[in-house]
């Protein structure tokens, strides 16, 4: 089983559009990594360039610590699992497991026990004679998975796995996949997803990457409260964070920023006094905002907008006199906040975030 | 017997000739470039190598043959319109002088504008009056194999199935043709259709009508039903009757359509020229192109110099919707 | 679809002249067919539409031959049947071409020195005479009411004497390699050109549907040539088989080429990712993925090439040439149409015998026709 490496890997396409720029990943054996970003973003492209099936242009992949640019896929000890699943329409299940055994002219024995025990494991056995077009959509994934089982790979490439199951199969494949990773914990798995739940949920390691960029690599935690930069504080978590756009009233160990001409906030993130009077952004999660009853308590204040009770939590728009952009505070349960009221809104200043002028993050 | 055995011998021998290539190449290719069981470097520089080659073992025959049998032709014709009956001497531009000097040609030419016009305007009106028919009834389909049925026959059993309608006795004899049967019914004169000069280019023409309009008629038909329902019903919303949905709604939605009819036929036309051979041969005014091109062909020992020059005629009168489909393709390869 | 649920005229209006134009599409063939297996004798006097009614023609026969006389006390008869056994009314006869209808059935016509002719009815006939019948036989006229006759000695005329059955043949050998070679070569060409990366493949792409419309004419006489010069040097002559296999074959391909690069382009490319990760070649995916998957393409492209290559006539003529070896049936049929133009009983079997095959081909596998159709058109 097997380490993955990229190292300067490039994309560029014939009409010199440059979809990957640069990218540097070190990715563990064992590992789950998922690559998430907006479509777009060069995340596939870097999935399939692991496999083989793109050209990588400039830079090295290694896998296993041997340098495979021109390997062909077969040859790379990768297996993939494609979004629309791929599976050959014209075979039945049993030989669409079977069918990378018979290229490499494995012993019909041999191919038997092995499509078997993969059927086993995913309780495909029942449908092995079955053609595709016969089974649901959540088993096709399945033999999707038991098509990349068979050949042993050291890694497994997922591209966009679950997009084409409806939201309730969606959650128990995911699970399923998850568990499918703890029964094989020496493979390497790389998952290529648009959602960040799947993201959040299945990673170790999360590589966000945006317009052919990697923006942020680390566990889902790490990026939802450290996010490196406003784009990954905007991209994980939902609602997004509100970020607002403000200037360093005073710098130092605390950081005191103007949000308008009437609002300050003290922040707990330090700063350069080089910082000072330059204009920046300041970063809180909807979620990690309460509602208070005074004034004196709270940070900001404003009128609700719009009301958007979910059930299980209420979203508040809220109007802040000088801020251009509402601001979303998301409040457990039900509320009784009505479209007009006025309300006082207070955060731990330790969920504060505060970004320079150039997007990037003050570390604290 | 035998025949049929030799028959089946030469089948098979060919067919399996041509798999035999494609098999043993594609295995020797494998065989000197290996990827199996090799060291990766290795392995890498022999995909690289073998898959720039395996292309051209695919696309190798099909080059070959289209480059013989199409390619090189037409740059052959092209140069033989400058020689002579044999194709040995050189003659310059006599050959064209030839033909723009000949009645011949004019009245070939002439009549070939005549099928050009009629021929695809009346198949696809027929096609698309009989789609749009046949979409809104319960035996639509019965109908439809029906008229699309002449597409299966050939031209020239075409050509026996009208000469029979349009047969002639002369005299008071019976007549067996069902056209001039049908005259005498209604108190006419029996006529000798196809030797009415001028006229009998028509009674020629029907006959690749009959057998294109069910062309037209099943591709305008899946045209037509590709038309979103939402459009016709937000038009009988609107207000608009049977016949202004008709023109206002669907065809100006399957004009791309109709015009690939037209096209297609009209390339048809242009090389028509059994139906001639079999029915006229030319005899009384009804001489075409493609017929006059085999006609000097064959004629006095043949004469190339002046065949081919009918036959660059045709070409050139091609040419625009040869470009018109290139610019077609490549689009939508691009769009792709 | 416009909603007239209620049956309104304009409904009557259209099941109307759509059954009015399919009956004008149909009867030509209908009439070939009826035609086709009509005696030969009434076919020739009335129109096939009569076929069902009784039919009177004036005939012209000979009698038996003087030697089949017998002696009947004084009197010499040579005795026969008009009708050959079969069903039919003899209403008037005659025995010299000015006055074919002299006598009524069953009268006895006085000729001359003494020598009688009597008809009857249901077609036996008497000659007798004092003295021995000598020299040729005897012409009979006759007026006789036939009802319809069915029969198929057309066809068994049209298969064995005017040499269909041999051109039956012929047509299939040419038909079948002619119809398989392009298929396995241009479904090659366009995986090729569908899926695999190669320096030059969108002018190929281009070349291809240019070709598409270029006239055969243009390219007969080059090609005639190049035959000629080809089955020199083979010491084969320039008409064989291979020959016309090979020439429907380059004809074939750019529409084979077009039709299946289309459809092959279409298939979900995943498929063909999943393969090669799987590990296979090519080769391999061609085989084992593409071929199976195209099937639909492929039988379109079968019905076309074959429909094609069976009713064409040009190709034939110009590289398989009209010697009775090698005709197809088309060209059968031409020759046919020259040599025996006004025998209908010959031409509506042997046109009919052509067309039967395609017709078959055309009913059974309408659909796939039709599919292949709309991919090769409608973009």
């Amino acid at each position: 089983m097997a380490d993955v490496k990229l190292t300067h890997v490039k994309k560029i396409y014939s009409n010199k559009v440059e979809v990957l720029k640069d990218i540097n990943l070190d990715i563990k054996q064992g590992e789950f990594i998922v690559f998430v970003g907006p479509s777009g973003c060069g995340k596939s492209t870097l999935l399939r360039m692991i496999s083989g099936l793109e050209e990588i242009s400039s830079g090295t992949l290694e896998i296993d610590g041997q340098v495979v640019n021109d390997i062909p896929p077969a040859l790379r000890g990768i297996a993939m699992v494609f979004q629309s699943y791929a599976l050959y329409p014209h075979m039945s299940v049993y030989d669409n497991m079977a069918f990378s055994l018979q290229i490499a002219k494995v012993s019909k024995a041999d191919i038997d026990q092995q499509v078997r025990k993969a059927a086993d494991m995913l309780q495909l056995t029942p449908y092995l004679d079955r053609l595709p077009k016969a089974l649901s959509g959540g088993q096709r994934q399945r033999v999707a998975i038991g098509r990349a089982i068979v050949r042993r790979p050291k890694v497994f490439l997922f591209d966009e796995p679950l997009s084409n199951l409806d939201a309730a199969l969606r959650v128990a494949t995911r699970m399923e996949i998850a568990n499918l990773k703890d029964s094989m914990p020496d493979s390497t798995m790389i998952y290529v997803t648009h959602d960040q739940v799947e993201a959040m949920t299945l990673a170790d390691r999360i590589v966000l990457l945006s317009a052919g960029n990697i923006e942020q690599v680390g566990s889902p935690l790490e990026l939802y409260e450290h996010p490196a930069n406003v784009f990954v504080a905007k991209f994980i978590g939902s609602p997004a964070m509100n970020i607002v756009p403000c200037r360093i009233e005073k710098a130092g160990e605390q950081t005191r920023v103007a949000l308008s001409s009437s609002v300050t906030v003290n922040t707990p993130i330090k700063t350069d006094a080089a910082e000072q009077s330059k204009s920046a952004f300041f970063g809180i999660r909807p979620e990690d905002m309460v509602v208070v009853d005074t004034q004196e308590q709270a940070f900001l204040s404003g009128d609700v907008s719009f009301v958007e009770s979910l059930g299980e939590a209420t979203l508040l728009y809220v109007k802040v006199p000088g801020c251009d952009d509402m601001i979303i505070a998301k409040q457990a349960g039900t509320l009784k906040t009505q479209r007009g009221d006025k309300v006082h809104l207070s955060a731990l200043p330790e969920k504060m975030h505060l970004f320079d002028e150039n997007e990037q993050s003050y570390t604290r | 017997m035998a025949q049929l055995a030799s028959a089946l011998v030469t089948m098979i021998l060919g067919v399996l000739g041509c798999a035999v290539y494609f098999y043993g190449s594609n295995i020797l290719l494998d065989k000197i470039f290996p990827t199996k069981n090799r060291p990766a470097q290795q392995v890498a520089s022999n995909l690289r190598i073998a898959n720039s080659i395996r292309p051209w073992l695919f696309l190798g025959p099909a080059v070959l043959l289209l480059t013989f049998y199409l390619f090189y032709p037409v740059i052959d014709s092209i140069r033989l319109s400058f020689f002579d009956r044999s194709g040995e001497e050189f003659v310059g531009l006599s050959n064209y002088v030839w033909l723009f000097g000949s009645d011949e040609f004019f009245e070939s030419f002439r009549n070939n504008m005549l099928w050009l016009i009629v021929v695809p305007t009346a198949a696809t009106f027929f096609g698309l009056i009989i789609a749009t028919m046949t979409d809104r009834i319960w035996w639509g389909n019965i109908a439809k194999s029906l008229i699309f049925m002449p597409m299966a026959i050939s031209f020239i059993g075409a050509s026996v199935i009208w000469k029979f309608i349009y047969d002639f006795r002369s005299g008071g004899d019976a007549q067996i043709g069902l056209l001039n049967a049908v005259v005498v019914f209604f108190g006419g004169e029996p006529q000798n259709w196809i030797t009415i000069p001028f006229w009998n280019n028509f009674f020629l023409m029907i006959i690749l009508v009959w057998i294109q309009t069910g062309f037209a008629m099943v591709i305008l038909s899946a045209a037509l039903r590709g038309i979103p329902d939402e459009t016709i019903e937000a038009a009988v919303l609107d207000g608009a009757n049977g016949l202004q949905i008709f023109f206002k709604i669907m065809v100006p939605q399957i004009w791309g359509t109709i015009a690939v009819v037209w096209t297609t036929i009209t390339i048809l036309v242009l090389k028509v020229f059994d139906i001639v051979l079999a029915m006229t041969n030319g005899q009384w005014d009804t001489q075409v192109l493609a017929n006059q091109m085999f006609d000097w062909m064959f004629r006095g020992g043949g004469d190339f110099g002046r065949g081919a020059v009918v036959a660059i005629v045709i070409m050139v009168l091609v040419i625009p919707i040869m470009v018109w489909n290139i610019k077609r393709a490549n689009a939508e390869m691009e769009g792709r | 679809m416009i909603a007239s649920s209620k049956r309104s005229p304009l409904t009557y209006l259209v099941h109307a002249t759509v059954l009015f134009l399919v009956v004008i599409w149909t009867i030509p063939t209908a009439g070939l067919f009826i035609s086709s297996i009509r005696d030969k004798d009434q076919l020739s006097v009335s129109g096939w539409w009569t076929a069902l009614s009784t039919s009177e023609q004036l005939i012209i026969a000979r009698a038996n031959d003087p030697k089949t006389q017998v002696q009947e006390g004084d009197l010499f008869v040579i005795r026969g049947n008009l009708l050959d056994g079969s069903s039919g009314d003899v209403t008037k006869f005659g025995s010299s071409s000015l006055e074919p209808e002299a006598f009524d059935a069953g009268a006895v016509a006085d000729l001359r020195k003494g020598q009688t002719l009597q008809v009857m009815e249901n077609g036996d006939y008497a000659f007798s005479s004092p003295t021995p019948w000598e020299g040729r036989s005897q012409r009979i006229f006759y007026t006789a009411e036939i009802p319809p006759r069915f029969t198929l000695d057309n066809y068994r005329e049209v298969l064995s004497t005017e040499g269909l059955g041999k051109s039956f043949l012929n047509s299939l050998t040419v038909t079948i390699p002619a119809t398989i070679i392009p298929i396995l070569v241009a479904a090659f060409a366009a995986y090729a050109l569908a899926w695999m990366r190669f320096p030059g493949r969108a002018l190929l792409v281009a070349a291809v549907v240019g070709l598409l419309v270029v006239p055969l004419q243009m390219s007969l006489i080059p090609l005639l040539k190049s035959y000629n010069l080809i089955g020199e040097f083979f010491g084969v002559g320039s008409k064989t088989y291979v020959g016309i296999w090979l020439a429907h074959t380059g004809f074939g391909l750019p529409l084979a080429i077009y039709l299946l690069r289309n459809y092959i382009a279409g298939l979900p490319g995943e498929i063909i990712e999943s393969a090669r990760v799987d590990g296979a070649s090519d080769f391999d995916i061609f085989r084992k993925i593409i071929l199976p998957l195209s099937f639909p393409a492929l039988a379109s492209f079968a019905i076309f090439q074959f429909l094609w290559v069976w009713n064409d006539l040009l190709i034939a003529m110009v590289f398989l040439g009209n010697n009775e070896e090698h005709l197809v049936l088309t060209g059968q049929l031409r020759e046919l149409l020259g040599s025996r133009g006004g025998n209908w009983e010959i031409l509506t079997a042997s046109a009919f015998i052509t067309i039967i095959v395609p017709l078959c081909v055309f009913f059974s596998l309408q659909r796939y026709l039709v599919r292949g159709l709309l991919a090769g058109s409608v973009k």
